[in-house]
């Protein structure tokens, strides 16, 4: 371990796969480790906790140095138990200086595990992770108090390093397929874990929908739409934008829409390019999770209401009128 | 059965100010609260406690005045809280937070359920519940909205995912942390008022919980924050003025120069 000289050290970005392709957001985080690794001599290497992976080459014009493929099939959803000893045991091995994962399912559960089996802490849900070149350690920026404040996040000498990074962080960059990667299998038997959790039943009933933590674009409907049916406007604007569909918390205490919709303090912590809040008022706990998203536009006709104050762009009007203009119009530009 | 749920006192407001001299978060006189998301976890845990008459604990690490948020947590329906203090503790990250209560709970030792918030509102890491699974070495599912049936021996629970959701079956004892869709708590009865007045929150230190005073805290913990500061807004917010198509027209031409549709 490089407890000691302050190094590096190879740099682990942990990936996810959806139907065996690397999500985007895996890719980004590839591009900043290689950037970073860099600027200190350092390797990158991606992980892959199951060999159900159809793009390992991809992984290497991203910018992989290294492929670890973790042997066995992929499991059915549920298998953290397996996740946890493989990471854990493959970083006990190679003693990496660093481990990266994207915030979300991974992030909340199987990271912090690891964390804890290796003795080491996380920076969760950072917007950056920097290199300072003087330690040659790596500075992770986290927001904190619902994005009101920020966070610079080092480790002293515990290695790895470990974070979680936003999945619009960074974006996907170039591949140069001329890069190459050395692919490291790994044999993992995961009929030997004791798996004491057991996955019974999936009930799919987002899938297909654009979803809020990985959407480039939201659009959020607030109290101010009035009733569930009126829902149906900002619905045909998300669909329009190919945006994901949010909510404020009044619209889901009233059982408009489903919890699992809600953006802010209670529901999820979003941080897309484009939020378009529609008769949301803006109450600090809605605010806390969305305002480090990129740009901000506000349509509401309260001109009082708190979402101005973190409107990159405000709107005072009608937002029965203004919503489905705003809808035709990039109807029509998309012909 | 008894159940633990873990609580974190944070402050009843996120607006936070800092100390522009010293650059450090200005929490003097800050009105303190439990931490909302752990809310859903005490009423849960109060639930199971009433349904299997068995015994409810809460825990918490933190300074001195939290032991008000465990008196009202017993005003909500715990039997009994226990505050996990030591001027050692301070400054712990979420591994050596984990790992108090990790100590604790081996204290303890007679327990099937550990239920947890989703997440602070103030360091929001939602990092702690998954740790303190690891350092108990028990099975963990986050994010769950409704508990199917609670046996002895397993739990079925389900849980937020990423396509809709999963139910699980999971061995006891275990972890979980539950969202806000899983129940509505109560108001605290009068008789919970009273309770809650008398009760007396017996302090764990790092001597009676068996933790290396040197390994928590700001200098044991393996990270640290390094600097806070406040995020930069990108300037002013743009009012677009004039009748609806006029501020739609506006709008689509700054997204679109914002390459943002």
């Amino acid at each position: 371990m490089s407890a000691e000289s302050g190094a590096t050290g190879d740099i682990w970005v942990v990936t996810q796969q959806r139907d065996g392709q690397t999500r985007a957001a895996s890719y980004a985080l590839i591009g900043q480790a290689r950037k970073l690794a860099d600027a200190c001599q350092a390797r990158v290497a991606a992980v892959c906790l199951h060999d159900g992976v159809k793009d390992a080459d991809q992984l290497a014009a991203f910018g992989a140095d290294r492929v670890y493929m973790v042997g066995g099939p992929v499991p059915d959803g549920w298998n953290d138990d397996a996740y946890v000893k493989e990471l854990s045991d493959l970083a006990r091995r190679d003693r990496p200086g660093a481990i990266l994962a994207t915030s979300g399912a991974l992030g909340s559960s199987v990271i912090p595990r690891v964390a804890m089996a290796l003795g080491t802490s996380v920076a969760a849900n950072c917007v950056s992770v920097d290199l300072d070149p003087q330690s040659q350690t790596l500075v992770h920026t986290r927001p904190a108090f619902g994005g009101s404040l920020m966070a610079n996040v080092v480790f002293a000498g515990r290695r790895p390093q470990m974070a979680t990074v936003r999945p619009h962080a960074y974006r996907k960059g170039q591949p140069d397929a001329a890069r190459q990667a050395e692919m490291v299998r790994v044999d993992f038997d995961k009929a030997a874990v004791t798996s004491r959790s057991q996955l019974l039943s999936v009930v799919q009933d987002l899938a297909g929908r654009v979803r809020l933590d990985e959407a480039e674009v939201i659009v959020c409907g607030g109290r101010g739409l009035g009733k569930a049916e009126n829902f149906q406007i900002v619905a045909e604007l998300a669909e329009v934008l190919g945006a994901a569909l949010g909510t404020s918390r009044p619209p889901v205490d009233d059982g408009w829409v489903p919890y699992s919709q809600q953006v802010g303090q209670t529901g999820k912590t979003v941080s897309p390019r484009l939020y378009i809040a529609c008769g949301v008022a803006g109450a600090p706990q809605h605010l806390a999770g969305m305002q480090t998203s990129e740009i901000i536009v506000a349509i509401n006709e309260d001109p009082k209401a708190p979402i101005f104050e973190v409107a990159t762009y405000g709107l005072v009007g009608d937002l029965f009128k203004i919503v489905p203009l705003l809808t035709s119009k990039l109807r029509e530009a998309r012909g | 059965m008894n159940v633990v749920v873990c609580l974190k006192q944070v402050p009843a407001k996120i607006k936070i100010e800092i100390d522009p001299k010293t650059g450090a978060l200005a929490s003097g006189g800050v009105d303190r609260a439990i931490n909302p998301p752990d809310l859903y976890a005490l009423e849960e845990g109060v639930r199971i406690k009433e349904k299997t008459k068995g015994k409810l604990t809460v825990l918490s690490v933190g300074p001195a005045k939290a032991d008000e948020s465990l008196k009202e947590a017993i005003g909500y329906g715990a039997d009994e809280g226990i505050l996990l203090c030591d001027p050692a503790f301070e400054g712990s990250d979420t591994w050596a937070t984990a790992h108090i209560l990790g100590k604790a709970l081996g204290k303890i030792g007679e327990f099937l359920l550990v239920i947890c918030g989703k997440q602070s509102i103030d360091g929001e890491t939602g990092q702690v519940a998954a740790q303190l699974a690891e350092a108990l070495g028990a099975p963990f599912v986050p994010l769950v909205n409704q508990i199917e049936e609670l046996g002895e021996t397993s739990i079925r629970v389900r849980r937020m995912s990423d396509e809709g959701h999963q139910v699980i079956e999971m061995m006891l004892p275990g972890v979980i942390t539950v969202v806000k869709e899983i129940n509505t708590p109560r108001i605290p009865s009068l008789r919970g008022l009273m309770a809650a007045k008398k009760a007396v929150i017996p302090v764990w230190n790092a001597q009676a919980l068996g933790v290396d005073p040197a390994a928590v805290g700001s200098a044991g913990s393996p990270s640290r924050v390094a600097r806070v500061f406040f995020p930069q807004r990108p300037g002013k917010s743009e009012m677009l003025q004039g009748d609806p198509e006029g501020q739609v027209g506006q709008l689509v031409d700054r997204l679109r120069q914002a390459r943002a549709i």
